[in-house]
């Protein structure tokens, strides 16, 4: 295995990370404090108890899922665009690095960078709520393998683009809505039907339903059906990757 | 596996048909030798490009095979691309980075362990270490130009591949290109460059390539091509003007300039007789003198435009 390979991919994309420390770091975590003051302390002063726990403490799995979700994906699929559009992926498609390797370097990165802020929404979640999480194993397990599988399919977006209206077009339409939409600031209980039912098809729901219950033993699905969809989605991303090298996809003409 | 010690560089029957049916290279066949310069020459579109990323792995050979020392480039695709250094011909830098780290991260991507002191050699050799903690983006095009070698030798190749390295590039860089080039192949580095400038093949290539339309039309040691194909003249300077040559030597198909004071003669290098003599002796028969005379040989550049033109 060429692990030079991959830690020189994988370098190369933190210190990028370190390039832009403001808009990778410092935006989502002012971002974050936003959403504390005016739906925490504003809004959700105003809003009873839900599953038992406080409105600004019950958003704090879907703030992160969030964050998650839309870092992991414009991480790594930033990561693999920019060089096609730059031209530089002459060279890593020229040296002696194989798939596996790749997507250890490109999504190995983009996740840690994931990981890393998902940890930091979390510190400054703690200046605003008083925290408690029930199961911190879990929870980690949970932001590792979201942050993984996110990144694994970002870094498809990224293959697939071609422009970057496409790089964007995915996560502004498709994954904000899902994750607005799938629990992230309320219980879905609070939705009449058939919009409770509709809401249990949006995989998103999964990840915050097992998130919050890492850290409130509350959940809308079983914590194994969230652990199952999870699983399923990183691997079903996995194949696809594998696929996309294997036939040289929009890299290898 | 490795099936065979010699030549570095061995394409078999390569063919590459992209998507849409356009054949960009045609049943090539070529071998190159350890420690040997080669100039592969042709015009835009001809495949030279194609022929070189098929050989780094950047483009799917669609039929065919290719070694390079010995070692196949899909099933050993490690082992080959590990001694294989590229030089692009498009200017693809990371404009963010500094010169270091973008050449250190080459060496990573390429399998090796970090080494500041070849990295140091590398950007010395090359003029660059004074502007080793530059940004890329604030280099000039030349410096870019000495980044990407920088980059491709950060792994210490033993085969490098240079796309058009001299393409818009000054004199002077180009000269030091050449000297950079020689430097190689002294230390047993195999090369390939693509050129656009004859002037370049001729000066630094121990053989030539020619590609035309996806097709290797011609591959011959320089000296040898320029002895076979190269054609010599004779031009005369008459000291008197002539209307028009004298029948008597119109065996030797003289050429006489508009204002009928220059006679040119041409003829062939590998003759067993060049008939200079004769026709020297013929003139003075014919009472033509001459106040001066000279020879002139064409040049790599003169063969090359017979050849494609010949192809196309």
């Amino acid at each position: 295995m060429n692990i030079y390979g991959i830690m020189a991919i994988y370098k190369f994309e933190m210190a990028r990370t370190r390039r832009t420390l403001v808009q990778s770091i410092v935006a989502p975590v002012i971002t974050t404090s936003l959403y504390f003051i005016v739906f925490g302390a504003a809004i959700g002063s105003r809003i009873d108890q839900v599953g038992g726990i406080s409105y600004g403490a019950f958003i704090v799995p879907g703030l992160i899922m969030l964050n998650l979700l839309t870092n992991s994906i414009s991480n790594a699929s930033f990561g693999i665009y920019f060089p096609k559009f730059v031209g530089t992926v002459y060279e890593m498609l020229s040296a002696p690095v194989s798939t596996l390797e790749v997507i250890l370097g490109y999504v190995g990165a983009a996740a840690s960078k994931a990981v890393i802020l998902g940890i930091i929404i979390l510190i400054t979640a703690g200046f605003f709520i008083d925290l408690q999480i029930a199961h911190p194993v879990m929870m980690m397990v949970f932001i590792l393998l979201t942050a993984l599988s996110f990144s694994l399919f970002g870094f498809i977006l990224g293959i697939w683009a071609d422009n970057f209206e496409k790089l964007s077009v995915v996560p502004t339409l498709l994954v904000t809505p899902l994750v607005f939409l799938g629990g992230s600031f309320y219980s879905t209980d609070m939705l009449p039907e058939p919009w409770q039912t509709v809401s249990h098809f949006n995989p998103v729901l999964y990840l915050v339903s097992g998130l919050r219950w890492s850290f409130y033993e509350i959940s809308e699905v079983s914590v194994m059906l969230s652990l199952a969809s999870i699983l399923i989605f990183m691997f079903s991303c996995l194949a696809v990757v594998y696929y996309l090298f294997k036939t040289g996809y929009k890299l290898r003409s | 596996m490795k099936s065979d010690e010699n030549p570095i560089l061995r394409i078999t029957a390569l063919n590459k048909f992209y998507s849409g049916g356009f054949q960009a290279l045609k049943d090539i066949n070529l071998q190159i030798e350890k420690g040997e310069i080669l100039a592969l020459l042709g015009p835009n579109g001809a495949g030279k490009t194609t022929l070189i990323s098929v050989v780094c792995g950047i483009v799917n050979p669609s039929s065919g095979s290719v070694s390079v020392d010995g070692f196949d480039i899909i099933k050993d695709f490690r082992k080959t691309r590990s001694i294989i250094g590229l030089v692009p011909q498009e200017l693809t830098t990371d404009s963010f980075e500094t010169v270091f780290n973008t050449v250190s991260f080459s060496r990573g991507l390429f399998g090796k362990p970090p080494s500041p002191s070849h990295i140091e050699k590398v950007l010395r050799s090359l003029s660059l270490w004074d502007k080793k903690d530059n940004m890329i983006m604030t280099l000039s095009g030349g410096m870019k130009r000495r980044v990407l070698i920088a980059k491709a030798l950060s792994h210490e190749p033993t085969v490098l591949f240079l796309d058009e390295p001299t393409a818009g590039v000054d004199v002077s860089l180009r000269k030091d290109m050449w000297q950079i080039v020689r430097e190689l192949k002294e230390e047993g580095v195999t090369i390939i460059l693509t050129t656009h400038y004859i002037e370049e093949a001729e000066e630094i290539a121990d053989r030539v390539g020619v590609i035309n339309n996806g097709e290797i039309i011609l591959i011959e040691e320089k000296e040898k091509l320029m002895e076979k194909l190269g054609k010599k003249q004779l031009i005369l300077d008459l000291r008197d003007s002539l209307a028009s040559v004298p029948d008597s030597m119109a065996d030797y198909n003289l050429e006489l300039s508009e204002d009928g004071m220059q006679l040119t003669y041409t003829f062939n290098t590998q003759g067993d007789r060049t008939g200079i003599t004769a026709l020297i002796d013929d003139l003075k028969l014919a009472d033509i003198a001459f106040r001066d005379l000279n020879t002139t040989q064409s040049s790599l550049e003169d063969i090359f435009v017979n050849l494609v033109e010949e192809s196309s």
